[in-house]
This record gives C-alpha cells, structure tokens and sequence, in this order.
C-alpha cells in the first residue's frame, strides 16, 4: 500500500498497538533543554526513573542563560540553577550535555541539525513546542509537555494518537526578497493558526526542493504556529550533503547504510493525504505581522486590515490586537517606527540567516533610536560567522553581537523589549507579551529585520 | 495521574480564540518555579493584572460569580503556542478543573490529560450557548462536566453529549499513570530495539 513519509516513519516506530487509535511509539531522539528538560529530568530521578538509553539522549542550556557577551552561568541569576541542576543529572545518568562556551552548544532546535543528532528517518522528542523544526531533516519531530517526557525519559517510547496527513505544496520560484520565513508566514495567513491541529504536515513542491537545508528548518519551524505538531520535508540529496561528516551523524558503512534507509523514505506517487494545499509562489511578497497571533500577516507593501470589514468571526480578535499593537486599521505598516530588532531564535539564527541580514546592514547603519540584538543560534554558528566577519559587519552597522540562546524570542532569560516598545523579530511568535509585558512584536525574516533596524522602521527589503 | 470523574460549579466565559499558553502563564514563572504547585496566581496574569500588579476589574476571572470558577468556556484554539504544561500546571492552581472550547492547542489538549483536567470539546455555538446561559442567570447558573457519561449540564438543564477517546477516559476516571502500563510492557520494548539495533544500527549512538 502507498505510504507518505510521515506514515513510514511512524508506522516503523510502533512498539505496540495499544487499541482506540493509540500506539506504543519508540522515540530515536531526546533533546533535553534547561526550562522543561532539567525539570523533566529531576522529577524523572526524583520517581526512581532512570534512562535507559542516555545515548540517545542530549542537552544543552538555552532558554534561561543571558546571551550578554562574556556572560557566565551567573549573569542571569534565575538560571543558573536549572543547569547547575541538568549538568549534575546529565553527569550522573550519562546523558551528553553542551555546556555554555562548548561546541554544541546553543538553541536546541539549532544544535541538533547542526550536530548531526537529528537525522532523517528517526522520531525525535523535546519539550518544546518548536521541534517540529527538526522535520527539515526528514524526522519526525514534535514537542510534548514535561510529563511525556518523563515517559520518554523513563521508557524510551510515548503513548500516542497518530495524527491526519497534511500535504502543502509550494510551487514556483522565490521572487526578490523572499525567503523560507516568508513563504510559511504567507501560509499561515492563508490557512489560519488553527489549520494545522491533529495533522502531520509535509512540505513539498519545487520551492521546497530548492530550499537550503537551513531553509527548510525555518520552514518547518513555523509549523506548531499553524496548529501541527510535527511539519517534514522529504530527505533529499540537499540533506544528506548537510548531514554528511558532521559530529554524531553515522560515518563509513554506517553512512552509506543510513543514505541506502533514507531514499525509501519520500512520499511514495499514490500516497494520499488528508488534506492537501498549494501556495502559488508568484503570490508570496515579504510578510510582516501586524497583529498578536501569527496569523495576523500580510505583505509588508499593504495596509494594515480594518476589523470592520473583516470576517464576522475575527472582528473582536483583529480589534483588540490593533489595540495592544497601537495600529490603525488602514495605515500602510511600512515607515511604523520600531525600537527594538531581534535577529536570533530556533526559526532563524544559522549561519544562512545572518548572512541574509549581514547583507542588508553591510555598509549601512542602523537609526540612531533602534536597538538590534544579532544572537547566534549556536556556539558554532557564532564561530563560523565570525572566521566570515559577520561579526564586524554587524558591529560597524552599530548592531550589538552576542552569545548565542533563545533570548529575546521568549524573554524567560530577563532579555526583554519594554512595555510598548515596538520590535521587529526574527522569531516565531508575536503573542501578547511574548517579548516582555506590554512589547509589541513584527515577525519577518532576517533581511526584513535588518532593514528595519536601518530605517529605524518597519520597511520593504525589496526598496532598500 | 489525577483521577477526574464530574465536575458541577461556575463557568466564566474566556470568549475569546486564540488564547495561549503563553497568556495562561508567563515563561519566567516556570524559571522562578521549579515544582507543578503554587502557580494559580499567576496564571492570567496578563489579563488578570494590571501593569501596576493590582487586579484588573475588567476581567472577567476577577468578577463575582467567575472567581474561581472550576470551568472555562472559550472559543476556538484554547491553549495554542507553547508546549508548557506549566499552564496546565497554572490552570490546575487556579482551581480549573475542566475547559469547554471548540479546539484546542495539540500539546495543551494531551498535557491537559497528564493533570487530570478535563479539556471538553464542543462546537462554537454550544459553548456561546452555555456562555448566554450562565450570565442570564449570575450567582445561580452552574455547569456539570461528567466523563462518566460524557455528558454536559447547562444552567438550565440541557444535556450535551461529548466525545473523548476511549483510553483517555479510562484512564482519567481511573487515575491510571502511564509509566507504569508502560514498563509493564519493558519485553516488548527491548524487542523492538533488539530488532532496530540490527535494521537500523546508524541510529544507536
């Protein structure tokens, strides 16, 4: 019978058939973070749980350590116990940990692709909604709350429903200016934040394949904000060049073993989904948000949408976001001055997108009253653009370079954009106080982001 | 597992989509607390608080008779975002026992279940209807969740079928913890990983 990727996957991780639709699923893959990983793991040996596999297992600090440049463990006080806390569990049940400073470390979404940890074909759990991020590999990948990861911790396996398949082409090329945050911002505004709940979604189609590996986390990223748990691209050669030699990723026979598995992994011609959805690429501009859920998006080039003519159903949502925003309906979005631009977070701190945003700050300047945060996603992508001189770009555009973490995304490290402050973000979500009570956040792309930093307003990449 | 059987008592309308659980709780509180209790006071914080710290008025949660209500009726995508169960966690402090919405957040739906707190699923209308139904009657209407029978009581006695899978339900009603049925079944699972280990060596680090 023809089978989807996600049907593959899944079908060859069920342990046991526990009837009325749920499985015993074993999971390849934990990554384990300093907010619900450290949690999960202490309750976990506070039960008398210990893991069986902690090979299979890797943590690594992100969510509560300050990205200030000589930061220590210390710098942001609150922290430093959940990872002194991890590292000593780590250390006692053998679990490999990326402490602050090593390779390895940095946002857990953003080391594992880059480590070689995430690979195509495996099931990979963390808790942490954005590990749909992971899918970009060809994994399946979703996030699960602290208590199924103390079943994962303890048993290497989870109790769950299989979801509905979702299939969404995006066919045609990329126009100027247009990258994979973009063309996921673009779908989300077309099917609403709530299209994707109980599906598994894959992304197809010949934007998709000509995607960057990096490209396709982005893509993939976004997926949880569209109401799924896990988004895939199928494995191709693009991601078995990206995977090839890196650190934990199979080697030799191994490799060529792995590679063999992977091509029976796509999509088979006949398979059939639940849904299916095609974005024309030729419609796809550079996105902004302009309201308080990822949904609320449009093309930076058109005004910001009139509750009153809305639909009936989004009218007293569309209001009040407008309200917290402090926008007009009407007002064109491009030239609404900004305070604040983050570049960073697990949607887009690898090297691809900091070059992007090195792009447009190289040989500018940002205006004089934005404050704009480079924050690496990784110790590695921190190196490796600095061994490019992105740093220096940057740091000549008069933006600030720092270590790398989750930040100003989710703000839990103290990192914050002030009470109605205004900040255009590179992240993933623009929800009531997500950046800091009272901020107001734009989601774009990395080049968007810049180029508002240099005009001190939300602007049009495409005109700079 | 927190067993849940019935629940009767106050529903204060949340009417509003979307709501997420980065609004339910903040992340910062899941930094300074490290345990699942003592999180009720700040969960809505965003909306039950002014900036100040003081109480906002204008919440509905912060009104007689919704104060503490044991049920939340809201609309479409309740619990979206974040994989928190500190929300849950937050919800449960809060005194929550049950939520009545059309959708809900993926993650939040199965850690709602982990806690004993019963995510009931009903269309739109139904749950404008109970919402019409409580603040036509304030101070007396209540609302019973039973998942014995799967079943919801309005204010003025309409019966409502829900579904809920069964498992869920079986386990909720019972108590029952996962772990435990799982490792019971530790042959199975060293098994299947015997059998991978030989497939698929790549993946075992």
């Amino acid at each position: 019978m023809a089978k989807t990727l996600f049907d593959k996957i899944w079908d060859s991780h069920v342990v046991s058939d526990l009837g009325n639709g749920f499985v015993l699923l074993h999971i390849d893959r934990v990554l384990l973070h300093d907010l619900s990983g450290a949690r999960a793991l202490r309750e976990s040996l506070e039960n008398g749980y210990v893991p069986p596999h902690p090979n299979l297992i890797a943590a690594t600090p992100d969510h509560a350590i300050s990205t200030m440049p000589g930061r220590t463990e210390e710098t942001f006080a609150p922290g430093a116990p959940l990872l002194r806390d991890l590292r000593a569990n780590a250390a006692r049940t053998g679990i490999r940990l990326f402490d602050i400073g090593q390779d390895g470390n940095g946002i857990v979404h953003v080391v594992g692709p880059e480590q070689g940890l995430t690979l195509p074909g495996t099931t990979l759990v963390c808790g942490d909604s954005h590990t749909c991020t992971h899918g970009g590999m060809g994994a399946l990948a979703f996030g699960i709350g602290a208590s199924e990861l103390g079943h994962v911790l303890a048993t290497q396996t989870l109790v769950q429903r299989k979801p509905k398949r979702m299939r969404v082409f995006f066919e045609g090329p990329l126009a100027p200016g247009v990258t994979p945050k973009d063309m996921i911002l673009h779908l989300i505004g077309e099917l609403g934040t709530a299209a994707g709940t109980g599906y598994a979604v894959e992304y197809a189609g010949s934007a998709v394949r000509a995607l960057s590996a990096e490209g396709r986390l982005t893509l993939c990223n976004l997926t949880i904000e569209m109401g799924a748990r896990m988004g895939m691209v199928a494995p191709d050669d693009v991601t078995y060049d990206y995977l090839h030699s890196r650190d934990y990723a199979p080697k030799g026979a191994l490799w060529d073993h792995a590679v063999a598995h992977w091509k029976t992994l796509p999509s088979d011609p006949d398979a059939e989904f639940d849904r299916e959805h095609t974005v024309d690429m030729a419609r796809v501009a550079p996105q902004i948000t302009w309201g308080t859920s990822p949904e609320h998006v449009i093309a930076v080039d058109r005004a910001v949408p009139d509750p009153e003519t809305g639909p009936e159903d989004k009218r007293e949502a569309w209001r009040a976001a407008l309200s917290y925003q402090g926008l007009e309906p009407g007002q064109p979005i491009e030239g609404t001055r900004v305070d604040w631009v983050f570049i960073g977070s697990c949607t887009n701190s690898r090297l691809s997108d900091l070059r992007a945003a090195a792009e447009v700050a190289k040989g500018r300047h940002k205006a004089p009253h934005v404050t704009a945060w480079i924050v690496p996603g990784s110790e590695r992508v921190k190196k490796q653009a600095e061994a490019e001189g992105l740093d220096r770009v940057f740091r000549d555009a008069g933006f600030e370079w720092r270590e790398p973490g989750c930040s100003m995304c989710i703000a839990s490290n103290g990192e914050r954009v002030g009470p109605g402050q205004r900040s255009v973000s590179t992240s993933n979500r623009n929800f009531v106080g997500r950046q800091g009570p009272g901020a107001r956040t734009h989601l774009a792309s990395p080049a968007m982001a810049a180029a508002a930093a240099i005009k001190g307003a939300i602007a049009d990449v495409r005109k700079l | 597992m927190e067993k849940f059987t019935k629940v009767t008592g106050v529903a204060a309308p949340l009417m509003r989509e979307n709501v997420d659980t980065d609004l339910i709780i903040r992340i910062e509180r899941l930094v300074s607390n490290t345990g699942r209790q003592g999180l009720g006071p700040y969960c809505f914080e965003q909306i039950r608080r002014l900036p100040d710290g003081s109480e906002n008025p204008d919440c509905i949660l912060n009104q007689a008779p919704y104060r503490d209500a044991p049920i939340i009726l809201s609309a479409d995508n309740f619990g979206c975002g974040s994989s928190r169960e500190g929300a849950v966690w937050a919800l449960a402090g809060m005194g929550v026992k049950a939520v009545i919405a059309p959708s809900y957040g993926d993650i939040f739906f199965n850690n709602c279940f982990q806690n004993g707190i019963l995510p009931v699923k009903l269309p739109l209308a139904e749950v404008q209807l109970l919402a019409d139904e409580m603040k036509a009657s304030p101070g007396n209407a209540r609302i019973t969740v039973d998942l014995e029978t799967c079943q919801v009581v309005s204010p003025t006695g309409r019966v409502i079928a829900f579904e809920v899978d069964a498992r869920r339900q079986h386990a909720m009603l019972n108590g029952l913890d996962d772990i435990a049925q799982t490792l019971s079944r530790k042959d199975e699972i060293e098994a299947w990983q015997a059998a991978d280990r030989a497939a698929r060596p790549w993946v075992w680090l």
